[in-house]
């Protein structure tokens, strides 16, 4: 149930991803929604499929994406675990640790992107890189995180309900 | 250690399901399976893309709508029918008007045959300029073949699916033309750029290379029919230093409002890269 949840999300989430949101760049860059919810997720207490919806969502990213497949799959499971460790060190302020996470995350799957594109033997300058995606995208994330981070939290709330003690 | 070990065996099963799927998947197996799964998704997406153009154009109708009144006013002393006809003729920017273009492009081009596509996605990273259309395999399209509009090229087919297929932009990083300068008939390389603008290199160091100049495809490398239009030069820089002149190029086509593309299916793209001797061979 959890899992489908998860699948009918990130298609949706793929779909305004591909059609709104990367035709709204500011400078070069776009908000990374896939990323955020997958981050939001894994941030929140008492969820357990943060693995699987982080696989569902490097799918759908990598379907969306002429990146090579791992690309997406791979930043993505490293964010997940970056989120994971966080959670633990910053447990006190949640808000904290999702801007955190997103600063650290958002740098992890832009340069991952940007090494898979020269890797591939595309010459892309790095100063311009920074400057026109790197940054602009980092921006746009922070301003999103918050958002983003309510939403899962009742998501949360609503596919794991807290048990009452008596 | 005895509540956990359950949850680890489950993971480790949903990685081993996950990279049997994934093998699978690239070894072709799954190819009916992933084309009921993509068709409903390539539809909701076109829905999707429709509903956003719809909702995009609606927010910048009032601009519209004052420079027509500032028009109409001027026109009004001229011709007061020439200005209602402006005016019905402004406000029906729509896709049946870039479709009627698209045919006459079509008429006046008759050597090539032409498929229509509505592009109903952009490329999830900021790093790829390559777009989705909601044409594929089914209707004929294959991969390399190129894409245009009727105000020039666009790029080539990077990837297709039974319905939908992936379209590298000639704005992006890795993609590179041979063209030809109409004036001088001096041949370059156009390549892309992370910041979507496209630039001219190669260009011989005698050669005459003027702001305004057309650039169009050579047909060089078998990649693109020859004499499709693809920009203006821009500025040229020319450093005495340097082996080649380099210049960049306004692209005829405005690759942020792109809806409606044509793909040239009876041009067949030729592979050279096994002509091109690798650094090693003698």
């Amino acid at each position: 149930m959890r899992n489908l949840v998860g699948l009918i999300l990130f298609g949706i989430l793929a779909i305004i991803q591909s059609t709104i949101v990367s035709r709204m760049p500011l400078l070069n860059g776009t908000a990374d929604l896939i990323l955020l919810f997958i981050i939001a997720w894994a941030l929140q207490d008492r969820v357990d499929t943060v693995w699987q919806w982080c696989l569902i969502g490097g799918v759908f990213a990598s379907l969306y994406s002429a990146l090579p497949l791992g690309v997406y799959l791979g930043a993505y499971f490293i964010c997940a675990g970056i989120a994971r460790l966080l959670k633990r060190r910053i447990w006190k302020a949640p808000f904290l640790a999702m801007l955190a996470t997103t600063f650290i995350c958002t740098l992890v799957v832009l340069l991952i992107s940007l090494a898979a594109r020269l890797l591939t033997g595309v010459n892309i300058p790095i100063i311009s890189s920074l400057n026109l995606i790197i940054l602009p995208s980092l921006l746009l994330n922070l301003i999103l995180a918050f958002p983003i981070f309510s939403i899962m939290h009742d998501m949360a709330g609503w596919l794991y309900p807290e048990e009452l003690k008596v | 250690m005895k509540t956990n070990s359950p949850r680890s065996m489950q993971l480790f099963v949903f990685i081993l399901l996950a990279l049997g799927i994934t093998g699978l998947a690239l070894g072709g197996y799954l190819t009916p399976l992933s084309r009921v799964f993509l068709n409903p998704l390539v539809s909701a997406q076109s829905w999707l893309a429709k509903r956003y153009q719809a909702v995009q154009s609606l927010i910048t109708q009032p601009e519209d709508i004052t420079s027509l009144r500032q028009r109409n006013s001027e026109l009004e002393a001229e011709n007061s029918s020439l200005q209602v006809q402006i005016v019905a003729l402004q406000n029906q920017v729509t896709e049946s008007e870039l479709l009627a273009t698209l045919v006459d492009y079509e008429r006046k081009h008759v050597e090539n045959q032409y498929t229509a596509a509505s592009v109903i996605a952009r490329d999830t990273s900021p790093f790829m300029h390559y777009v989705i259309i909601d044409r594929g395999s089914d209707d004929g399209l294959r991969k390399g073949m190129p894409v245009i509009t009727q105000q020039g090229l666009v790029g080539s087919i990077a990837a297709v699916t039974a319905g939908a297929a992936r379209v590298q932009l000639i704005n992006d990083p890795g993609s590179s033309v041979n063209v030809i300068l109409q004036k001088s008939g001096e041949e370059a390389v156009l390549n892309g750029q992370i910041t979507g603008e496209i630039t001219l290199d190669m260009i011989s160091q005698n050669a005459s290379v003027q702001p305004g100049d057309l650039v169009m495809t050579s047909g060089l490398g078998g990649k693109y029919p020859a004499n499709l239009l693809v920009g203006q030069v821009l500025t040229v820089r020319n450093e005495a230093s340097a082996l080649f002149q380099t210049a960049s190029v306004q692209p005829a086509v405005d690759f942020s409002q792109l809806d409606i593309v044509l793909i040239i299916t009876n041009f067949q793209p030729v592979d050279i890269s096994p002509l091109i001797p690798s650094p090693g061979t003698p």
